[in-house]
């Protein structure tokens, strides 16, 4: 509880836009600016120039002439600049546009009769009260009705042509075109009355229309445009300042010409320059006019760039944040920390503090960070006194007596140490799992550590990828996110019933050669395993007792699971010449746990794998809560790791060479598709081929030839994985689901196939052909990007040129995708970040708007659903029974 | 002129729509606790509630097939436009 004062808390009902008038302007200004000069000989501001000491101050030790105040406390204030002749505001052109062609150009009344005006205003004050999402209906309706009139209502007149020629420029067409001065446009502008005004949707009380013409523009105060100092000594202004500047001289000049009594033309030119400053003022980058440019070519950056886009104000400094108590640097692997943990550099946690209240439990812990100070870990980088005085322990030089003099009600900002709470993030923060809470683990290096197991949930690897670090101030923050953001509550994913965090790669690898038949453990090789795990049990009793005693995989694997679980199910492995439809099967592919001992089959992706919905980890997760998941990851999955890392694993170029037999089939089937091509080729030169249904002879032709290709790669790709061995490293990877897949290895081996771009053959190019080395109107599969060649045999020139231009087009997607699903993203949070889950099940807005009457229509919650099922009564029945029914 | 008169409710995308009577759409949005600026709205000129018949201020209910509840059944306000 805090005995300061507290802030009174009002609930902002609404917020309402308007125009400044001429008079709120002038009201408002200080000063008026009517000089282009800033600053004479002695670097003196100018009075009446745009750095008038009226505006504000911003030098330290100056006092403001208009509040008294130091730069500390004076707010700054406004000046105005009275322009010569009136320009039109280019925020408001569509406006004003509308507003002249809805109104008549001779009696300026809305070209509506009586009758529509009272009731096209009663019916808007009814929606105003009743449906306000519906005025903007009524509104363009009436703008397009109003648009359409020939005559007008009121008196009679017969109405002109009014064309805008952007941005700023109107005209007025009758029997010629006559451009409409920015006079002109305020004097029919004035001259709406205000109930016409309304029914254009704008409030004259707010913004008359003829507002939207200037005939004086505010000038904004010194703080919003500070001149800052260069090394060289020499001062440069704000872009701001330089365009005001413009303006002022622009403005002067014309009126200086009007004063003469210049010839019109010399004056319109003088006009149009002060409306381009004018508008360039205000946005710069308005589309049909040269941005302003500073004398370096650099465009200006003026009032609209200063909101507009990612770095402007709302998305820049409103939405997002710069923030302190972060950290960031590059991540790397450490399989040996908990998933709940993150290693932090020691350089860093010496420069992260946490604010420790010291009370008489902990002051002796407290004197010792002090002792330490800023520079030795684990210490501290200020205390805080009861009275909110701050001490900096680096300037403070006899810590030991500060340390003697803590009491408590002291607060210490110690150093981050281990088991500290931190969020820790990865962008693009696509879900919630891209922010999580970690137990710090102090390490040397300057990398943040992660284990490998939470990759997934971020989408990280180690490639040079950074991450983002924030340490939570308060106790609440802490608690809040110990128990609702700690990595292990995120196993499971709300995106789709089932494991996000699980294991992959070598996990996997290393999870299959443990478990795998033909591994067999001595007593050492058991020990070592066992001893990066907290197993404290006895070891089981040995699998075979003679000559030496042995032990299976398996059994290491059971040693960590449930006594009472019981699964059944296939694996990844069980495909092709290991299929396995049973238990009592010697391919050991399919996997049963019974009573909490792995019995037969192999543990791989489709059991302990990431994103594996209705799996082991799946249902360990599920079934005895995400303590015991974690349990497993940081012990069995560890075993796995160092398994791999002691048995060995890597693959070669040996891995994916075939025998010359081999090679022989495959280039008799290639030579085979080849022939039917041909056929297929003269058939349709012959105009024998019959079309398929909805396609020409060309696409049914193409259909054909990409069918009986991909049918040849197929093939190839199996006679490969034949002559393959099935301990083949490379063929485990894909086996198992650990890393590629047969695919990879058949266009390593065999043939590479097709290259496609846009889904069709590549046909791009030359005239008929896709390269000169082809005649004009080739379509075998050679002159269309199909690859014969293998990576181990390498690609041809040409060959390598249609893998490039299919390659290409991969990236390109990436690219494009990203950038547009970002885009996607941004617009769905801002549209759905605020509805909730009423305690009755209504999925609703803020106000009580309703979006869904039950939330999900079944009010299941994802993340606790089997694959998006509810329940999963065959599952139910397999755990209580030990089988399926 | 036109050939006979699609009937939009007859359409397989469509789900069934219906009229509720005022007391007992009181009753409902009573039960819901809500009032019927909360309600999510259908347009008058929606070809469903014109086939209906339902005016500006009434409540459609509809019943559509759910992917996850098997069955569902909101609530909408029709308003003018
Ligand atoms: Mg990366
Ligand atoms: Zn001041
Ligand atoms: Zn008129």
């Amino acid at each position: 509880m805090s005995f300061l004062p507290q802030p009174t808390l009002k609930v902002l009902e609404r917020i309402k836009f308007g125009v400044l008038s001429p008079d709120e302007i002038r009201k408002m200004s200080r000063v008026q600016i009517i000089t282009a000069e800033t600053y004479d000989e002695d670097g003196m501001p100018i009075q009446g120039g745009v750095m008038d000491p009226r505006l504000g101050v911003i030098e330290p030790g100056r006092r403001c002439p208009v509040c008294g105040n130091t730069m500390h406390g004076c707010p700054g204030h406004f000046g105005h600049i009275e322009l010569a002749k009136p320009v039109i505001h280019i925020g408001y052109v569509k406006q004003i546009y509308d507003l002249l062609r809805g109104t008549c150009w001779k009696c300026s009344r809305i070209l509506l009769s009586e009758d529509q005006i009272r009731d096209y205003l009663s019916l808007m004050e009814r929606l105003d009260r009743l449906f306000p999402n519906l005025k903007p209906r009524l509104i363009e309706h009436i703008r397009q009705k109003t648009a359409k009139v020939q005559e007008c209502p009121h008196c009679g007149a017969k109405q002109k042509k009014i064309k805008l020629d952007k941005p700023t420029n109107f005209y007025e067409k009758d029997k010629g075109v006559r451009k409409l001065s920015p006079d002109e446009i305020r004097a029919r502008l004035t001259h709406i009355p205000d109930d016409d005004v309304r029914l254009f949707g704008i409030d004259p009380k707010e913004a008359r229309p003829e507002w939207f013409v200037l005939t004086v523009i505010p000038v904004p105060p010194a703080q919003v445009r500070p001149s800052i100092m260069l090394e060289t000594g020499v001062r440069s202004e704000d872009d701001l300042t330089h365009k005001l500047v413009d303006i002022i001289r622009a403005n002067n000049r014309l009126k200086e010409s009007m004063d003469a009594a210049a010839p019109p033309i010399v004056i319109d030119d003088l006009w149009e320059l002060l409306q381009y400053h004018v508008t360039t003022y205000i946005n710069n980058e308005v589309p049909g006019i040269p941005p302003a440019r500073h004398r370096t070519g650099r465009a200006l950056k003026t009032l609209a760039q200063r909101l507009k886009g990612k770095e402007g104000r709302f998305r820049g400094n409103l939405s997002g944040k710069r923030v302190d108590f972060s950290a960031r640097t590059v991540i790397s692997p450490d399989p040996n920390i908990s998933i709940n943990e993150v290693g932090v550099p020691e350089e860093m946690a010496k420069l992260l503090t946490v604010p420790m209240r010291v009370t008489p439990w902990n002051i002796e812990e407290a004197r010792k960070y002090v002792m330490n100070g800023p520079y030795k870990w684990p210490g501290a980088n200020y205390i805080i006194r009861p009275d909110g005085r701050r001490t900096d322990l680096r300037f403070f030089k006899d810590r030991k007596a500060l340390a003697s003099s803590l009491t408590p009600g002291y607060i210490v900002e110690r150093h981050l140490i281990d088991g500290d709470i931190v969020l820790f993030n990865r962008q693009p923060s696509l879900h919630r799992m891209s922010i999580m809470a970690h137990k710090v683990r102090v390490l040397p290096g300057k990398t943040f550590r992660l284990n490998l197991l939470v990759c997934p949930p971020y989408n990280a690897d180690f490639d040079g990828d950074e991450m983002n670090l924030h340490v939570v101030q308060t106790e609440e923050a802490r608690a809040e996110a110990l128990e609702l953001m700690l990595v292990q509550e995120h196993i499971l994913s709300p995106r789709y019933g089932g494991p996000i965090i699980g294991g992959l790669q070598d996990y996997i690898s290393g999870a299959y050669l443990l478990t795998t038949k033909s591994t067999l453990l001595t007593e050492e090789e058991v020990m070592d395993l066992l001893s990066v795990t907290d197993y404290k049990g006895e070891l089981p009793e040995p699998a075979i007792t003679k000559p030496v005693k042995m032990w299976t995989g398996k059994q290491l694997v059971s040693l960590f699971l449930p006594p009472n679980f019981n699964l059944r199910a296939k694996t990844s492995v069980n495909a092709g010449r290991l299929k396995c439809e049973d238990e009592d099967c010697f391919n050991d592919t399919y996997l049963v746990i019974k009573k909490g001992k792995l019995l037969t089959g192999v543990l791989d992706k489709k059991s302990i794998g990431a994103q594996q919905p209705e799996s082991f980890y799946h249902w360990i997760v599920k079934e005895y809560g995400v303590d015991y998941a974690r349990f497993l990851t940081d012990n069995m999955f560890r075993m796995f790791i160092r398994y791999i890392e002691k048995h060995g694993f890597t693959m070669s170029l040996d891995d994916v060479e075939i025998p010359p037999e081999a090679e022989e089939r495959i280039r008799e089937i290639l030579r085979e598709a080849e022939k039917d091509v041909a056929q297929l080729i003269e058939a349709y030169r012959k105009g024998e081929l019959e079309p398929l249904p909805g396609m020409t002879p060309e696409e049914t032709l193409e259909t054909k030839i990409m069918e009986r290709l991909s049918r040849a790669r197929d093939q190839a790709g199996e006679v490969a994985a034949e002559y393959l061995d099935i301990f083949n490293n490379a063929l485990i990877m894909a086996r198992t689901g650990a890393r590629g897949n047969i695919l990879n290895l058949t266009q390593m081996s065999a043939a590479l196939g097709q290259q496609s771009v846009r889904g069709e053959r590549i046909n791009r190019g030359y005239r008929g052909r896709p390269l000169p080395h082809f005649k004009p109107g080739d379509l075998m599969p050679a002159a269309r990007g199909f690859v014969y060649s293998s990576f181990r045999t390498g690609l041809s020139p040409v060959e390598l040129f249609f893998h490039a231009a299919g390659g290409r087009e991969g990236l390109v997607d990436t690219a494009v995708r990203t950038s547009q699903s970002g885009y996607m993203q941004r617009r769905l949070i801002n549209a759905l970040m605020d509805i909730r889950v009423e305690y009755d099940g209504k999925a609703t807005l803020p106000d009580g708007t309703v979006v869904q009457f039950s939330y999900g229509e079944d009010q299941v919650d994802p993340a606790r659903s089997d694959h998006g099922k509810p329940v999963n009564v065959d599952r139910i029945i397999e755990r209580v029974i030990g089988h399926e029914l | 002129m036109s050939p006979k008169k699609f009937d939009v409710r007859e359409h397989k995308l469509v789900p069934k729509h219906e009229r509720v009577p005022l007391p007992e759409a009181t009753e409902i949005l009573k039960e819901l606790g809500l009032d019927p600026t909360q309600l999510p709205q259908i347009r008058a000129s929606d070809p469903v509630v014109k086939a209906i018949g339902a005016k500006p201020g009434e409540l459609v209910r509809i019943i559509r097939e759910s992917e996850t509840a098997g069955k569902t059944v909101v609530y909408r306000i029709v308003v003018v436009g």
